[in-house]
């Protein structure tokens, strides 16, 4: 007992002087960027892929001088999907000095918004979060980047129209969703749509954890017999979405899932590629290996010496990292230009994205276009689709019924 | 804490049956406090006082869990949604009828009391690990509530943004502020639950804990006692949601899902079950260990691998860390790190000798 004592009392000191150690970054021209991720949590398929792609793109902006000269410093923090170590994360990413966070999930997201309004730090969230913030006027400070739910929505049911043979009347389209916030925020887009386009709309909710869908999946084929279905399905259910409609004998080429779906992950925990021949799902980053930035990495690499990252693979997610550095880097390269010293505040960055324009890294970014007013710079996505063994592009970028998310986004609370 | 207890005469029963009968204990008090109030908040960075912060939030929260799981033996899985009933409730209020915070606060508790109160009615039949499957239940049916009724969730995305509580028309919005705001809180639950187990009501949650049939039998409302337990320990429970909210700014019940409950009982596990001070070494070391060892993973890691490694590993490694560390603590002191605490102190206090 005593000796035990004795370790843990050790211990303890060992702990408060490693505590005591931290010493505050040094002021220099470093700049900083916060960046959460989830890399064990509930959607660690995504952060381990994600933020890696995010580093390497940043990596190589340094490795050719950084941004205007100044080097990039990015602070990860891993969140586990929870909430208050990602508002831990964000107080110390603060105190380094960041301009700017890269959010990760839709409830921290919403735990933050309030947070970086106040402290003029912008924060973005692409492809979650809350698709009202796609107002700029009303959440000055949060900039989804890419296509919101609300976009995502109004983009399947152009997919859909399309494969339909281009007129959705009387046809009966089934919205597979995941029965939680995110999962209910395309309802109202999916709402107007119908009364506009003229087709009927039936919801499948699928509770969480969402491994469980059986039920679901066969009143869509058989009981509801739906000429169309959208899947708005998180983590491991795609997965399962995908063997249990291919079970029920439902052509996977009417299928098609919002962004978090869509990847290769998803294919290949569904049982592979020859499984899911024909599923389809809409993508805000560029998917495959062979755009002109990431042969950039995998030179980058190539030159220390090192395999290119095993990452690269599962493309959907890993393009998906550059795609949002390369947007964060323009909004702090336009920010650096207005103040060449480099010492930039969050409010700048803010004022930079605003001018982000005209950046596509060879197809791998959609044409994005921001103001003040719009935060989410167009809703593009494009639609891949598995085609004898791999994603193959099915349409190029493309933005839908931006009048009706355009009137939502308008009266976003 | 080297002292002795002599001297120490008590002539009345007001004197035996005092919070702290030893002056010693009472200047420890005062210091503590005077750390926390006046030295703490004027020396630290504001990150420092954020993560102080969260374990104020979780300190309330653990103590309302430990109130019903330690003192009664009511096991419970159902405390995140508590948490989320007090939240909604606080949000609701504060945004569609403008109430500040000090109405919204005990309306919040109060609704998660009541709500308590109603899921802790099985408890009267069943025990034990059935009674932590209904309140798993209780769980489940409030979260899919909040969900799918828009009046109280305040639309399909299920989050209200409420105002920065204020305080004479100042608002309470950076996070020195905000300690100071939770710190309050924090005194009057802790102050609270440790006059509550040494009351009449304490007294009989512990009878039953103790012993359920021997405690009718001698005379305690087992109904009664049973409901208020959940009661107190909901009403806490939607105090910290309220504490939650308004920290955050906005009411979303996506962070109180079960994980949440099961990291509530974690604490009071590791910190002790039936002690108040175990609630609050619970809370501190469940929140602030990923944290402690992360900054010794990125000081050290980087001698070792390669900076990809260190970012991929950390994770990881906390994880391991965290499950290993309290598997430790646990192994060397099976009732937590409370009991951990008094075997040191005790050894101090008859130190140089054994016994």
């Amino acid at each position: 007992m005593k000796r035990g004592l004795a370790i843990l009392i050790g211990l303890m000191v060992a702990l408060g002087a490693s505590l005591g150690g931290v010493s505050p970054a040094a002021a220099s021209h470093e700049i900083v960027i916060g960046l959460q991720c989830d890399r064990t949590g509930a959607t660690q398929v995504v952060g381990v892929n994600w933020c890696p792609g995010y580093h390497d793109y940043v990596a190589l902006v340094n490795s050719k001088g950084g941004v205007e000269g100044h080097k990039i410093k990015v602070l990860e923090i891993d969140h586990e999907y929870k909430v208050p170590p990602a508002m831990e994360g964000y107080e110390r990413f603060k105190k380094e000095g960041a301009v700017l966070i890269g959010l990760y999930g839709t409830p921290h997201t919403y735990a933050l918004m309030k947070k970086l309004t106040e402290d003029k730090i912008p924060g973005t969230s692409p492809g979650f979060g809350s698709a009202g913030a796609a107002n700029g006027s009303k959440y000055p400070y949060i900039f989804p980047i890419a296509a919101t739910y609300w976009s995502q929505a109004a983009a399947s049911v152009k997919w859909a129209k399309d494969q339909l043979g281009g007129s959705l009347k009387g046809k009966k389209i089934a919205y597979l969703m995941y029965d939680n916030p995110a999962g209910h925020e395309p309802k109202e887009i999916f709402e107007d749509l119908a009364k506009l386009e003229g087709f009927e709309l039936k919801i499948f909710a699928v509770p969480p954890p969402g491994v469980e869908m059986g039920a679901q999946t066969l009143d869509i084929a058989q009981r509801y017999r739906a000429d169309f279905v959208i899947a708005h399905l998180f983590g491991r259910s795609p997965s399962v979405s995908i063997k249990e409609l291919k079970r029920v004998g439902y052509p996977l080429k009417k299928v098609v899932s919002f962004v978090w779906g869509s990847a290769e992950a998803d294919v290949e925990a569904a049982g592979g590629y020859g499984v899911a021949e024909g599923y389809a799902g809409l993508q805000f980053a560029g998917v495959g290996q062979d755009y002109p930035v990431l042969n950039e990495i995998r030179e980058m690499y190539k030159k220390q010496g090192k395999p290119a990252p095993k990452e690269m693979t599962q493309s959907a997610y890993y393009n998906r990292g550059p795609m949002v550095a390369a947007v964060h880097l323009e909004a702090i390269r336009n920010a650096v230009k207005a103040k060449p010293d480099g010492k930039i505040t969050g409010a700048d960055v803010k004022a930079g994205f605003e001018k982000v324009k005209g950046l596509t890294l060879g197809g791998l970014i959609p044409p994005l276009e921001f103001s003040p007013s719009d935060h989410e710079g167009g809703g593009w996505v494009q639609v891949f689709q598995v085609k004898g063994g791999k994603f193959v592009k099915a349409t190029d970028w493309f933005k839908a019924y931006p009048e009706v998310v355009g009137k939502h986004v308008k009266e976003a609370k | 804490m080297i002292h002795r207890e002599c001297g120490v005469l008590k002539t009345t029963y007001e004197a035996d049956m005092a919070l702290y009968p030893l002056p010693i204990a009472r200047w420890t008090v005062a210091a503590v406090a005077v750390l926390m109030f006046v030295v703490l908040p004027l020396s630290v960075h504001e990150y420092y006082l954020s993560i102080v912060n969260l374990v104020s939030i979780s300190v309330v929260g653990a103590l309302g869990l430990n109130i019903l799981v330690g003192y009664t033996g009511q096991i419970s899985i159902g405390h995140g949604a508590f948490m989320s009933v007090g939240a909604y409730t606080a949000a609701n209020f504060a945004v569609r009828l403008g109430f500040p915070f000090w109405l919204s606060l005990p309306l919040g508790g109060l609704m998660a009391a009541a709500v308590g109160a109603v899921v802790g009615i099985p408890s009267l039949r069943i025990k034990g690990l059935y009674l932590a499957i209904a309140t798993l239940a209780g769980q489940l049916i409030i979260e899919w509530t909040i969900n799918h009724v828009t009046f109280i969730s305040g639309g399909v995305q299920a989050s209200i943004q409420v105002p920065r509580p204020e305080l004479f028309g100042y608002p309470i919005a950076t996070q020195r502020q905000m300690y100071f705001f939770l710190l309050i809180f924090v005194v009057l639950a802790l102050v609270a639950t440790m006059n509550l187990v040494r009351s009449r009501i304490g007294r009989a949650f512990i009878a039953i804990r103790d012993h359920d049939i021997a405690a009718e039998i001698i005379g305690v409302n087992i109904f009664r006692y049973k409901l208020l337990a959940f009661a107190i320990s909901s009403f806490y429970a939607g105090v910290t949601g309220v504490l939650y909210t308004y920290y955050q700014g906005i009411a979303n019940y996506e962070q109180f899902q079960i994980v949440t409950s099961i990291d509530y009982l974690a604490m009071i596990i590791i910190g002790g079950l039936g002690s108040v001070l175990g609630s609050v070494f619970g809370a501190t070391f469940v929140t602030l260990l990923p944290i402690v060892i992360r900054y010794t993973m990125e000081a050290s890691g980087g001698l070792l691998f390669s900076e990809a490694a260190v970012r991929n590993l950390i994770p990881n490694l906390r994880l391991i860390l965290f499950g290993a560390l309290i598997i430790f603590f646990l192994v060397v002191e099976p009732e937590g790190l409370n009991r951990l605490w008094r075997n040191i102190r005790n050894y101090f206090r008859l130190w140089p000798f054994a016994y």
